[in-house]
């Protein structure tokens, strides 16, 4: 039973930066906007969390940081393909590579050392919040599964319910789902459609700035060449997992925290039947997943109408 | 993708290119400013360092056969209408059809075991953009997603394979053993000392002229056949083209498989030309480059071969001015990559109003 809870405790840590960047994915691509750039905004926040924690030695200065950085890189994608009509697929990519190649080359010349910040102190990271009773948590598995984690993972589990209400039942919610299925009727009822998408990119670079500064302020420490790795390409696999819907597209990420941490577990022990399963079967699982659904053999993910298309108002 | 445009003809195939270009060269000078080096100076540098001398002409022209093949990779799939990010899932796997070969055949004699090489690459590389291809066209899921996901696959796979597999038995590096010589395609510079001329020892092989030869193949397929004429064809309009009768789907599963095998072609020149042996991850980014070749060579076989040319002269030079301004590091040309992507593909509009208006001016006088 206790190993069940460390997978469970194991799943919440590497599903939260997911949720939290599927989410901002979802913002951007139910607008209209085609979010490949997810990567490059967490990356990005990452970078600037770790430089400005570590600077003013505050985990809020550094999450603080980190989301200016997302929303900054979210505007750029904005102005490309919002401003410029551009291609948002290209945008997507051209953003990711800038990052990944900006970000190592200003920390060479920031702090010397190779392309990585300098490690945080403990008063500039996210530690597990102080509860009452923390001696009986930190040694019940169950109990530290559930409360043993640090604030960004509560804050979003808060997020998680504003984004459904503020999609589904707010005003906002409305126009920006109207914007992504059909901008020309939005335009016509008189709602403004490149401010929503606009809109839609700043609150997408913010949660994913909350994403990337999770990373560095919860988990690692210090920004590392390429951390995301793959994790914003992932946040939009579980996005599309759960065909742009919140709560489902937070299942797919907890499906594929659990599979991360299953595969933790898993190195090198046999299973009764299948034997030993390497790694890379495992890893590979959430991607094969997504081909399969939006290959239609596990029901159909059909993306919101408009996305991709640039919004040029008719006259 | 581009809007009719006012402007002459050669503003549009030469200007604008050359101002996104130079744009993204800006932004990149900016950055080497902020970190206090002199970009004019690094500029230079790396101008040099691809052609200043002749092993760095050698190496630069080594980097172009690759770029050559991963751009002609993406265009042969934006001709289609399709956005293939998946050149490096394809590069990858095609590596896997060329060890497959190498390893259980290389004690054959070379004119057998590297043609069947360069079919392997070719095979395994169309193999995995069909995939992609076919879901596009007969399940509707959309290939930038697929070929993003088929990267990742491809990733994970050849980790499997290379560190469970094809490892060389007794080592501790994930790479396969060497290639017997049989199966090295020739170096440019022992071709040259056959013929009595000394060149200096850089990896540019006979590959280089298979990738010029594939040049005037891809033009010759996408402009002057029928094949072509429907592959644009159905890129410029489906609906059109469906009308008209022609078979869709079919062209868009040919097409990436035509992508996959020209992305293939960049494995041998890596494995074949140069390491002799697969290494992890020894594709480096190569097929991502290719997005940026071909969006700056604007699909067509000459732009191609110039930005390839350009791209091979950036890693080059940007390798030996690392050597020089240790604080320029190879990241640095990711960073003007990405800038050029940006520029030359997302924002290739971005001096089309200011240019027609600057030539309705002139045009007045």
């Amino acid at each position: 039973m206790d190993s069940f809870f460390s997978v469970l405790d194991a799943t919440i840590r590497v599903a939260t930066p997911l949720v939290l960047a599927a989410l901002a994915g979802l913002f951007s691509e139910r607008s209209g906007i085609v979010d490949l750039a997810l990567e490059g905004k967490m990356l990005a926040a990452a970078f600037a969390a770790a430089c400005v924690a570590y600077m003013m030695q505050s985990p809020w200065a550094g999450l603080a940081a980190g989301m200016a950085a997302g929303v900054m890189v979210a505007l750029l994608h904005g102005i490309v393909s919002i401003g410029y009509n551009g291609n948002q697929l290209i945008s997507g990519v051209a953003l990711n590579m800038m990052v990944s190649g900006l970000t190592p080359v200003l920390a060479l010349a920031w702090f010397q050392q190779g392309g990585r910040t300098p490690t945080l102190d403990d008063a500039a990271r996210f530690r597990s919040i102080e509860l009452p009773f923390a001696d009986t948590i930190a040694a019940s598995a169950p109990l530290k599964a559930l409360f043993g984690h640090n604030i960004l993972v509560y804050l979003a589990v808060l997020v998680i319910v504003v984004v459904s209400w503020v999609v589904y039942k707010s005003r906002f919610g409305l126009r920006l789902r109207a914007a992504g299925e059909n901008p020309h009727a939005a335009d016509a009822a008189g709602i403004n459609v490149k401010l929503v998408r606009y809109l839609a990119q700043v609150i997408s670079g913010a949660l994913c700035g909350v994403a990337g500064a999770y990373l560095v302020l919860a988990q690692t420490g210090a920004f590392i060449q390429d951390m995301t790795a793959g994790k914003g390409y992932l946040a939009l696999a579980a996005l599309i997992f759960g065909k742009w819907r919140p709560w489902a597209a937070v299942s797919g990420c907890l499906l594929f925290a659990f599979t991360d941490a299953i595969q933790i577990r898993l190195q090198g022990s046999e299973l009764p039947l299948i034997g030993s399963i390497p790694d890379a079967f495992i890893q590979a699982i959430p991607y094969v997943l997504t081909v399969v659904l939006l290959a239609g053999f596990m029901g159909r993910a059909v993306a919101p109408k408009a996305i991709g298309v640039p919004f040029v108002k008719s006259r | 993708m581009s809007q009719p445009s006012n402007l002459p003809r050669w503003a549009t195939l030469w200007l604008m290119p050359a101002l996104n270009l130079f744009a993204a060269l800006l932004v990149s000078g900016l950055v080497i400013t902020l970190i206090g080096e002199d970009p004019v100076e690094c500029l230079q540098l790396m101008i040099n360092g691809a052609f200043g001398y002749p092993e760095g002409i050698g190496y630069t022209l080594f980097y172009t056969t690759s770029f050559i093949f991963t751009g002609l990779a993406v265009a042969a799939a934006f001709h289609a209408g399709l956005f293939n990010i998946g050149g490096e899932g394809q590069m990858y796997l095609a590596g896997l059809g060329v060890t497959l070969v190498c390893l259980g055949l290389d004690f054959l004699p070379g004119w057998v075991v590297i043609p069947l090489a360069l079919l392997a690459s070719m095979m395994f590389g169309a193999a995995w953009a069909f995939i992609p291809g076919y879901l596009q066209a007969k399940r509707g899921s959309h290939i930038v997603v697929t070929t993003i996901m088929f990267n990742f696959i491809a990733s994970a796979l050849m980790t499997w394979l290379l560190v469970d597999k094809l490892i060389m038995p007794g080592s501790q590096t994930p790479a396969t053993r060497l290639f017997a010589e049989s199966a090295w395609i020739p170096m440019l510079h022992e071709l040259a000392a056959n013929l009595g001329v000394e060149l200096p020892q850089t990896p540019l092989n006979a590959t280089f002229f298979l990738a010029l030869i594939s040049l005037v193949v891809f033009y010759l397929m996408v402009w002057r056949s029928r094949w072509g004429y429907t592959l644009r064809t159905v890129g410029l309009n489906e609906k059109a083209a469906r009308y008209a009768g022609m078979p869709v789907s079919k062209v868009i599963i040919v097409a990436m498989c035509f992508s996959g095998a020209l992305a293939g072609l960049a494995a041998v020149n890596e494995l074949l030309g140069s390491t002799h042996r697969m290494n992890l991850a020894f594709t480096n980014g190569i097929g991502f480059v290719g997005i940026a070749v071909a969006l700056m060579g604007r699909n067509h076989p000459f732009g191609i071969l110039l930005s390839a040319l350009l791209f091979g002269a950036l890693t080059q030079g940007g390798l030996d001015l690392s050597f020089e301004k240790p604080a320029i590091t190879h990241e640095m040309i990711i960073l003007t990559q990405g800038l050029i992507i940006l520029f030359c593909g997302a924002l290739e509009n971005l001096f089309q109003t200011p240019l027609a208006l600057a030539f309705k001016q002139m045009t007045k006088r």
